[in-house]
């Protein structure tokens, strides 16, 4: 039976963790993802837990310390932000080629500068190509049952990479809602027990990780990472279908909103989604045929399965909460217009980047993305196609 | 069973690499020739040689082989020719001399 409770993004991921009770936590604090460890090390002072918390000197540190831990056969897991995540950044590379299922909780906030402490996607975003698979929540209840998932995702066999579950600072992390909760045995079960084939701990079985890679050899291992990224894209439907099976709760690579007919689509990541779906229904008894796609797994990136559902539309708007700083687009942009490329009737597509360092973004915002489709989709003429939505100018801007 | 470094060679294909790189044996630099990186090469004169051994301990490659209380030829798969046995010999019983390889 589930437990209905209200929490904050942040106490739903620290009940996660206390519920699967990994080996090892090693963290730095960071706002706004602080809340996470500081609840988690008062689960370990209670006895709640039987972790190893490992107080860090930085997030260079706690990768570090998850590296060895995950290396020795221990279930580890951190939580960061922002510049920590950035900090982490040669680490996450060593995490993610040394083939070790770390899991990591990004409280999504902008990266310096100049500096700021509030929501956008820059930090995972910097991450996106490091080897690490990334799951992005909508709210509380995602944030929560991606988290439960991630694990199993994390270390199949053919996967072993390790897996970053976001959530939009203060937004979903801070802000208490309505959530399901699972029982702890449930979770327990539902996660399992970590046995990886090689650890370094066990003396009958030595083991070496991270060896020097001589030319005549890295490139190869490089393959192999990027094939298990591939082997992700089953691994997470596989648990996906397990976790509904078990809890009844639906997840896939995205959620499609009011999509069967609709002409003139988002694609967006996050807690934004909530404020768009209040759009679409607006739209929608106006009798304007507008959707949604909430791409919740971004590595690996849904790239088939995601023109597919954008084949029926005109005209797609790809809201970019991280500017890509490519002068033609964010990252987002970049994937779901490559996505489109084989589409035999490509929609027009456009990117808005909006709602940088936790610039507001609300209904009526979005209603002025969907009013732009409409003309684009009514007239063919695209404009720009990439444009800034929410900054205040010295001229009329596009939105 | 894991693979063992012996089946991988520069002709392994990726899918026959562990995964990450991963070696599943103790003691694998043996069989790892860095001698191939020398450009100078130590000679040993044992008729010079008062076998003091104190060019053994200082070798940072454990390429001088030491048996029954004597130290034997050098190890040259890997020896890396820095010249430390050269430099601590107190009886110029080692010199060190260009590299020639075929």
């Amino acid at each position: 039976m589930s437990i209905r409770d209200r929490l904050s993004g942040n106490e739903a991921i620290a009940h996660a963790m206390r519920q699967i009770n990994p080996d090892v936590f090693a963290a730095f604090p960071i706002t706004p993802s602080t809340e996470i460890p500081q609840y988690f090390a008062q689960y370990v002072a209670n006895g709640l837990v039987d972790t190893e918390f490992v107080a860090v000197e930085s997030e260079h540190s706690s990768m570090s310390a998850c590296v060895g831990a995950e290396a020795a056969g221990a279930r580890a897991v951190t939580a960061t932000s922002s510049c920590g995540l950035a900090f982490m950044y040669e680490m996450l590379y060593v995490a993610a080629s040394a083939r070790l299922p770390i899991t990591l909780a990004c409280v999504n906030r902008t990266l310096t500068g100049p500096i700021n402490i509030n929501n956008d996607h820059s930090d995972s975003m910097g991450a996106r190509d490091t080897g690490w698979i990334q799951l992005y929540a909508e709210n509380n209840q995602e944030a929560y049952d991606n988290y439960l998932q991630a694990m199993r995702i994390a270390e199949t066999p053919d996967v072993r990479l390790p897996i970053m579950i976001c959530q939009d600072g203060f937004i979903t992390s801070h802000a208490v809602e309505n959530i399901l909760l699972e029982e702890d045995d449930a979770v327990k079960a539902f996660v399992g027990t970590y046995r990886p084939e090689n650890a370094l701990i066990g003396r009958d079985n030595p083991l070496a990780v991270g060896p020097y890679d001589t030319c005549p050899y890295c490139m190869e291992h490089k393959v192999q990472m990027a094939e298990a990224m591939k082997n992700a894209k089953r691994a997470v439907l596989d648990v996906a279908a397990d976790f509904e099976k078990t809890f009844g709760r639906k997840y896939g690579f995205f959620e499609e909103y009011r999509m069967e007919d609709a002409e003139v689509a988002l694609v967006l990541i996050g807690s934004t989604a909530g404020t768009a779906k209040a759009c679409v229904d607006l739209l929608r008894a106006q009798g304007v045929k507008a959707g949604l796609v909430k791409i919740r797994v971004f590595r690996p990136f849904p790239m088939e399965e995601l023109a597919a559902a954008l084949a029926h539309t005109k005209a797609v708007a790809v809201m970019d909460k991280s500017e890509g700083n490519s002068a033609s687009g964010g990252p987002l942009f970049a994937e779901v217009r490559s996505a489109c490329y084989d589409l035999e009737n490509r929609p027009a597509l456009i990117d808005v980047v909006y709602g940088l360092a936790g610039r507001d973004c609300a209904v009526e915002d979005v209603e002025r993305v969907y009013r732009r489709l409409l003309t684009i989709a009514e007239t063919g003429e695209i404009g720009p196609r990439y444009v800034h939505m929410g900054q205040r100018s010295t001229q009329e801007e596009v939105l | 069973m894991s693979q063992s470094f012996r089946n991988i060679s520069e002709q392994s294909a990726w899918q026959e690499l562990t995964p990450g790189g991963e070696i599943y044996e103790g003691g694998t630099a043996k069989a790892y020739k860095t001698g191939e990186w020398r450009s100078n090469v130590p000679v040993w004169d044992p008729t010079v040689c008062k076998q003091c051994l104190l060019c053994a301990p200082f070798c940072p490659d454990s390429a001088i082989p030491v048996q029954d209380r004597k130290r034997l030829d050098f190890d040259l798969d890997h020896c890396k020719g820095c010249g430390i046995c050269w430099k601590v010999c107190p009886f110029q019983a080692i010199r060190m001399e260009q590299e020639v390889r075929e």
